[in-house]
C-alpha cells in the first residue's frame, strides 16, 4: 500500500549499526583497537556522560513515591515542589491523565516566558510532540495547495522525516557556511519564490540556536526574518530548545518572540509565531521525558476553540515530563537549600568552551575537507565520500557520529556533526580519536 | 495560486500581494497605508481533518464541567458541593491507589542515589538496576531506542509467551509506544492510502471508545460502523460483520477490522468461540486485524475469561496463524496499574509484511522515542514480584484487592440501575464502565432536538447541573438509531459510587416524571 512514510532513518547505517545508545562490544571475538564504541550522534546529554540535576530526579522520585516525603536525607525545598505538585493534580497521583496538562505547570511557563521575554505570555500549551501538534494545525492539501515549509540546510533529519509523514513539502533554505551559518533573507526569498510553483509555502521554520549549526541568531537577523514573515504571510516556527546553551563570547539569545514584540504593533499583533522548548536540551538533558511546550502568538480567533480542542485531546503529555517542565522554567533560587547542589551541577551540564563549537546549542558541525582521491574511492565503493569517512571511522576508531548527508548540505560539500554535550573526558577521547583517524585517512588518500 | 507582486506602495515596509491590495484590507494610519495582514492560520485554512476530530470523553460536557469546578471553587451554590468526573477510565484520580513495588522501581530509576539506601526492598533495586543499566548514561532522562529498550521489549515477550501458554513471542515484534493510543494510531496511519473508491476503509465497533472515530477523521480514513448486539450482552456477531463488509465495499475499500476486548464502552469480554470466529472471517475477507487489549485483566462476571487474539489465532493453526495479520495493543493505563500520566504501552505485530516492518520502524522514529519513565513502568508491570521474592505479597494483595473492588463495583452498577425503570443495563463482564441504555420521554427528545443537542447529551448536561455527575452521553460513543445511553465509570470509591448511583436514579425518576 502506499505509505506516507519518510525516507532516511536517522544516522542511517551508522546507528542501526551499534544501536543509538553507547554500550560495552559484544563478545563476538572480534579484536578492535578500542574497548567501547562512542555514540556521539544524539543531543542526549545523559547518554554522554552528563548527570542529571539532582533536584529534579529528586522531585520526581518523591511525586512517584510519596513515602519519601519522610526522608530525612531529601532537602525542604524538593518536599516542598513535591507536594505542590501533588496537590495539583487531582487524586493526588503522577499516575494521573493530564487534561490540558497540568494547569500549575502551565501557569508556571507563562512566568517564565514573561521573565525571559517581558509582557504577557500566551498561554503556553505543554505536550509531547509540540512540533509536530502544530504542524498538524497546519499541514494539508496537495499538488499546489500542499503546505510547504520552509526549513533550513542544514538542519535535523527527524524534523524532515516529521514533514514527510505529515504530507507537507519541505523547502529548503541554505544556511550559508562561510558567514558562519547565517541566515540570509535573499536566500529565503530565493526559496520560497521557486517552491511556489509546486506547493504552497504558509511556515517558515527556524532553529534558534541552530541544529547542527550552533549558530546563534543576531537580533537584526531575527528582525529580517519577522519582516519577511510578515511581508510573504508565513506563519514562523522559531525552535528554540537550545536557548540556554550559549557558549561563545557576545552571543546572547533574544527570543523571536521578545524581538517580535520590540518591533511594534504592525508586527507584533500581527505576525503569528509559534515559539518551541523542551527539557530535552539545555542545562536538563532529559530527552526520554519527552515534554516541551510551544506558545502560540497572534494565533487568529476563529481556530482558538479548535487549537484547544486539539490540545484536550492530546495523548502524548506524561505526567513525569510535565514535573521536570515545571523545574525548568521555576528551578531552585538563591536561598534555597538545592540551589548550591543545582548551580554547581548547571555548569557542570553544559560543555567547556575550550571546544569552540558555534556559538551556541549542543553540537559541533565540522566541514570536511576530503582529498581527491577519497571521494574517486567513495564512488567506487558506491557511498557517500562522507558516509564513507564516519563508517570508517566507527570500524577503526569506535566513534559514531552523524553524517552531514543527514542533514543536508551543498553539493560538494561534506560534514559531520558531533556531540558536544558530554563529560571534558569523553569529548577529549572523542577528539583524540577522531585526530588520529583523520591523519591516517588524510595519510591514505593524499 | 501564484501571487503577483505589482505594487510597492510608499511608506509601506516590503512588498505588496496583488491578494492585499484590495481597499477593505488597508488601513489608513497617520502618515500612510498599514498593511491589514491575512492571518497565515484562519478556520478556514486550517487542516480540515483536525476540525472534524471530536473526542467525547472531554468534550462539551467536560467542559461545563470544569467550569462548575471553577464557579463551585469562587463560592457559587449549588444542589451538589463536588462535581463527581465519572467519564474518563483514570483510576487514581477516582482514589484508586498505585502498586507499591512499581512505584517504588520508578522512584530508584528516577533518583539511582536511593539504591544505596535501606528505604526500598532488594527485588525492587534488583529490577531498578536492570532498567537503568539499558539506559543509555544510565539515566531515564536519555533517549531510548525508538523501538523501545531491548530488555523491556524482551521482557514484554516473556511475559507475552506466559500469558499465551508458550506460544512463542519474538521481541522484535514488540513496539512498545506512549501508551496504547499513539500505537494504534500509528498502524492506521500505514494502513490509510488511496483516493475515492479506494480509499481506506476501517471497521469499528459501535459503541466505541471515540479514539478510533477521531483517529480515522484525522486520517481522512473511511470509518466503517458494525454493530454490537445489545440484547445479548454486547456481543460481536459475524453477521453483522459481513453485511457492514458489503455495504462498504461500494464506496470504499476495507482493510482493517479493529475489536477492543474487553470491551470499551461496553465492558463485553469476547467468548472464545466469537475470537474464533472474528478470526475466520478477517482471514477470508483479508482483513488487517488490530486487537485492543488494554483491559485485559479487567475480567470480573462469572464464566468470563479473557482470550487473547494471538493465543487463540495461533491455536487456529498454522492456515491461519501465518497468514492472518495481527496487532495487538496493551498499556500501563489500565488493569489494576492505573498509571494513566506514564503513558507508557505496546504493541505486538504479527505477520506483518516485512516491508511494511522496516517502515514502520522508521515511522516509529519520527518522535524519537516514547516516554522512558513508561517504558521502565512497563517493564516492571511485565516483570513483577515472584512468589518467594520480599514484595510479592504485597504486590499480591494491593493487585488482588483492586481487581477485587473494581468486580464489586461492577456488579453493584449493573444491579442499582436495574432497578429503575427506563434504565437498562447489561452486565459489566470487564473494562471499567457502565453503559447502561436509558429510555427518555418524547417531550425531553423534541426540546433536545429544538436545542440542537442530541438527546442523551441533553439528559447528561441537566444530570451534571442538578448533581454535579459528569458522564458521557452514548451519542459520544455511538449507538442504534433511536437508543440512548451513557458511560459511566465503575471507578469512583465504593462509598461515592453508590452515592453517585443513587443520585443518577433519582435524577432518572424525577426527569422521565417532569417530561412525560
Amino acid at each position: 500500500s502506499e505509505v506516507q512514510v519518510p525516507l532516511g532513518v536517522p544516522c542511517n547505517g551508522l546507528a542501526s549499526r551499534p544501536g543509538c545508545v553507547p554500550f560495552p562490544l559484544r563478545p563476538y571475538g572480534v579484536k578492535k583497537p578500542y574497548k567501547e564504541v562512542i555514540d556521539i550522534c544524539w543531543g542526549d546529554a545523559h547518554s554522554g556522560g552528563t548527570k542529571p540535576l539532582t533536584f529534579v530526579r529528586q522531585v520526581i522520585a518523591v511525586c512517584i513515591y510519596p513515602e519519601l516525603l519522610q526522608e530525612t536525607t531529601i532537602a525542604p525545598d524538593v518536599k516542598e515542589r513535591a507536594r505542590r505538585l501533588l496537590r495539583e493534580c487531582p487524586g493526588g497521583s503522577v499516575g494521573k491523565y493530564c487534561v490540558c496538562g497540568i494547569p500549575f505547570v502551565q501557569d508556571g511557563v507563562c512566568e517564565f516566558i514573561s521573565k525571559r521575554d517581558g509582557g504577557v505570555p500566551i498561554s503556553p500549551l505543554h505536550t509531547g510532540s509540540p512540533v509536530q501538534f502544530v504542524l498538524k494545525l497546519l499541514v494539508h492539501g496537495k499538488g499546489l495547495a500542499q503546505t510547504g515549509v520552509l526549513t533550513p540546510i542544514p538542519c535535523y533529519p527527524t524534523f524532515v522525516m516529521g514533514l514527510t509523514e505529515l504530507g507537507a513539502a519541505m523547502v529548503p533554505y541554505y544556511l550559508c557556511e562561510d558567514d558562519g551559518w547565517c541566515l540570509h533573507v535573499e536566500e529565503l526569498r530565493r526559496a520560497l519564490a521557486t517552491s511556489r510553483s509546486h506547493c504552497n509555502p504558509r511556515i517558515l521554520y527556524v532553529i534558534n540556536p541552530g541544529n547542527p549549526t550552533g549558530h546563534v541568531q543576531s537580533r537584526e537577523s531575527i528582525e529580517e526574518v519577522i519582516r519577511f514573515a510578515a511581508e510573504e504571510e508565513l506563519f514562523i516556527f522559531a525552535d528554540e530548545v537550545y536557548q540556554d546553551m550559549m557558549y561563545a563570547e557576545g552571543s546572547q539569545f533574544v527570543s523571536y518572540k521578545k524581538v517580535l514584540f520590540e518591533m511594534g504593533p504592525q508586527y507584533s499583533n500581527t505576525v503569528e509565531l509559534a515559539s518551541f522548548h523542551s527539557v530535552s536540551k539545555g542545562i536538563m538533558g532529559e530527552c526520554g521525558l519527552r515534554c516541551g511546550y510551544v506558545e502560540l502568538v497572534n494565533l487568529d480567533p476563529s481556530v482558538k476553540q479548535s487549537v484547544t480542542s486539539a490540545f484536550n485531546t492530546e495523548r502524548n503529555t506524561a505526567v513525569i515530563g510535565q514535573i521536570a517542565l515545571n523545574i525548568m522554567v521555576d528551578p531552585p533560587k538563591p536561598g534555597d537549600p538545592s540551589y548550591p547542589t543545582f548551580s554547581q551541577e548547571t555548569v557542570e551540564a553544559l560543555p567547556g568552551t575550550s571546544f569552540q563549537a558555534g556559538s551556541g546549542g549542543i553540537y559541533a558541525y565540522l566541514r570536511l575537507d576530503l582529498p581527491q582521491k577519497a571521494l574517486l574511492q567513495a564512488k567506487e565503493e558506491g557511498t557517500d565520500p562522507d558516509l564513507m569517512y564516519c563508517s570508517r571511522l566507527l570500524e577503526e576508531e569506535g566513534v559514531c557520529l552523524v553524517v552531514g548527508k543527514e542533514h543536508g548540505q551543498q553539493e560538494g560539500t561534506y560534514h559531520i556533526r558531533i556531540c558536544i554535550g558530554t563529560t571534558s573526558t569523553r569529548l577529549k577521547e572523542v577528539l583524540r580519536r577522531l585526530k588520529s583517524f583523520h591523519l591516517r585517512f588524510l595519510n591514505e588518500f593524499s | 495560486m501564484s501571487r503577483d507582486r505589482t505594487h510597492i506602495l510608499p511608506c509601506c515596509q516590503g512588498a505588496v500581494t496583488q491578494r492585499c491590495c484590495q481597499p477593505a484590507l488597508w488601513k489608513m494610519t497617520e502618515n500612510c497605508f498599514m498593511h491589514h495582514r491575512t492571518k497565515v492560520l484562519t478556520i478556514d485554512t486550517m487542516n480540515p481533518n483536525v476540525k472534524k476530530v471530536e473526542y467525547a470523553v472531554r468534550g462539551p460536557i467536560v467542559q461545563r464541567a470544569v467550569q462548575i469546578e471553577k464557579e463551585l471553587k469562587a463560592g457559587a451554590k449549588k444542589p451538589f458541593s463536588e462535581v463527581i468526573r465519572a467519564n474518563i477510565g483514570d483510576a487514581h484520580a477516582m482514589g484508586q491507589r498505585p502498586i507499591t513495588f512499581f512505584r517504588q522501581v520508578l522512584a530508584l530509576c528516577s533518583y539511582p542515589e536511593l539504591l544505596e539506601g535501606n528505604e526500598f526492598p532488594e527485588d525492587a533495586k534488583e529490577r531498578a538496576r536492570r532498567i537503568l543499566q539499558a539506559c543509555g548514561g544510565g539515566s531515564i532522562g536519555a533517549y531510548s531506542a525508538s523501538q523501545g529498550i531491548e530488555c523491556v521489549r524482551q521482557d514484554v515477550a516473556r511475559y507475552i509467551q506466559e500469558r499465551d501458554g508458550g506460544i512463542p513471542c519474538n521481541p522484535d515484534n514488540i513496539y512498545l509506544s506512549t501508551g496504547a493510543s499513539d500505537a494504534i494510531v500509528t498502524i492506521l496511519k500505514l494502513l490509510v492510502c488511496g483516493e475515492g473508491r479506494n480509499r481506506t476503509g476501517v471497521m469499528i465497533p459501535i459503541p466505541q471508545y471515540p479514539l478510533y472515530s477521531a483517529a480515522l477523521a484525522d486520517l481522512g480514513a473511511v470509518q466503517i460502523e458494525y454493530y454490537l448486539d445489545e440484547e445479548n450482552c454486547w456481543s460481536l456477531d459475524v453477521s453483522e460483520l459481513r453485511r457492514a463488509l458489503v455495504a462498504a465495499q461500494q464506496h470504499c475499500s476495507p482493510r482493517a477490522l479493529c475489536i477492543i476486548n474487553p470491551g470499551n464502552p461496553t465492558g463485553q469480554v469476547q467468548s472464545r468461540q466469537c475470537i474464533e470466529d472474528v478470526i475466520r472471517f478477517a482471514a477470508e475477507e483479508h482483513l488487517f486485524l488490530m486487537a485492543d487489549e488494554v483491559y485485559q485483566d479487567n475480567v470480573y462476571a462469572e464464566g468470563c475469561e479473557f482470550h487473547s487474539f494471538k493465543k487463540v489465532l495461533f491455536e487456529m493453526g498454522p492456515e491461519y496463524s501465518d497468514t492472518v495479520e495481527l496487532v495487538s495493543f496493551h498499556s500501563t493505563s489500565k488493569c489494576y496499574m492505573g498509571e494513566c500520566g506514564f503513558r507508557g504501552g505496546y504493541m505486538e505485530v504479527i505477520n506483518m509484511d516485512p516491508d511494511v516492518k522496516v517502515q514502520l520502524t522508521k515511522l516509529v522514529s519520527v518522535r524519537l522515542c516514547p516516554p522512558v519513565p513508561g517504558q521502565a513502568l512497563l517493564d516492571v508491570v511485565v516483570n513483577p514480584p515472584r512468589p518467594g521474592e520480599p514484595s510479592f505479597n504485597t504486590y499480591i494483595k494491593e493487585r488482588t484487592s483492586t481487581l477485587q473492588v473494581l468486580a464489586e463495583k461492577a456488579w453493584l452498577t449493573e444491579e442499582v440501575f436495574n432497578t429503575v425503570p427506563g434504565i437498562t443495563c447489561n452486565p459489566v463482564q470487564g473494562a471499567m464502565y457502565s453503559f447502561p441504555r436509558i429510555s427518555l420521554p418524547e417531550r425531553a427528545i423534541q426540546q433536545a432536538k429544538e436545542k440542537g443537542q442530541a438527546p442523551d447529551m441533553f439528559y447528561c448536561m441537566k444530570l451534571l447541573e442538578e448533581t454535579g455527575i459528569c458522564l458521557v452521553p452514548g451519542s459520544g460513543f455511538g449507538q442504534r438509531e433511536g437508543t440512548y445511553h451513557f458511560r459511566m465509570t465503575i471507578l469512583p470509591p465504593t462509598d461515592k459510587l453508590k452515592i453517585v448511583l443513587e443520585k443518577v436514579k433519582q435524577f432518572h425518576q424525577s426527569f422521565t416524571q417532569q417530561y412525560s
